[in-house]
């Protein structure tokens, strides 16, 4: 129903929620977006009408970037840091923290799962 | 997180005024400079300096892309090979 940059936004949420499934817009960005099309964040998003979800896409398309275009703004942001030489861009490269912290242990949400170096200990003898 | 605006960007004043003898001069030569804290200002562009890294002096020619950032960034001072195993070892023999 309400498709919005490509998303296709939960209807039985109200507006200020909903918005917020689309990438790049949060809970700052969705209030002023509804402040500047006048649209109340309470109405729940299936009882728009087709203007107000025209005024919505209009106002996002204009006023933010969203979804691909983010992304691709994103990358190119990183692939710059790699493309000068930088240490930022040699962390991004490696995928390591990249703002200082630690490495030697935790880190894991950049590093992915743990990958174990040598072979596993003998197992402990199972209960007779 | 940047330093302030109302303080502007710090470069070395000392390598500000190498660099402006440079420009008006318009010579090129490799400056070896130690002040990695040193923000990389416009007028540094097509230039190349000898960043210290604390053990010898990393050429680094400026592009316009990397205004903004630090000397520092562009001549890192560890050299990590690797954890273990026969190349590893072998390889930080040969430079240890």
């Amino acid at each position: 129903m309400a498709r919005i940059a490509g998303v296709d936004l939960p209807k039985q949420k109200r507006v200020e929620i909903g918005l917020r499934y689309i990438f790049g817009i949060g809970p700052h960005i969705a209030s002023k977006i509804l402040e500047k099309t006048g649209i109340s964040p309470d109405v729940r998003i299936n009882k728009l009408n087709e203007q107000e979800v025209a005024k919505l896409r209009a106002v996002i398309e204009e006023d933010y970037d969203v979804e691909g275009a983010l992304r691709g703004q994103i990358n190119m942001n990183i692939k710059r840091l790699i493309d000068i030489g930088s240490y930022r861009g040699l962390r991004h490269r490696r995928g390591l923290p990249v703002r200082g912290q630690r490495s030697k242990t935790n880190a894991r949400t950049q590093k992915g799962p743990k990958k174990s170096i040598g072979g596993l200990k003998k197992k402990p003898p199972t209960k007779g | 997180m940047p330093r302030s605006l109302k303080k502007g960007p710090y470069i070395e004043a000392s390598l500000e005024k190498k660099i402006e003898a440079m420009n008006s001069s318009g010579d090129k030569r490799v400056i070896k400079t130690w002040s990695r804290r040193s923000t990389i200002s416009p007028e540094f562009v097509g230039h190349t300096l000898a960043v210290h890294t604390g053990n010898k002096f990393i050429p680094v020619y400026i592009t316009e892309n990397m205004v903004g950032h630090k000397l520092g960034e562009f001549a890192p001072t560890r050299t990590f090979r690797g954890h273990g195993g026969k190349i590893a070892e072998r390889s930080s023999r040969l430079k240890g």
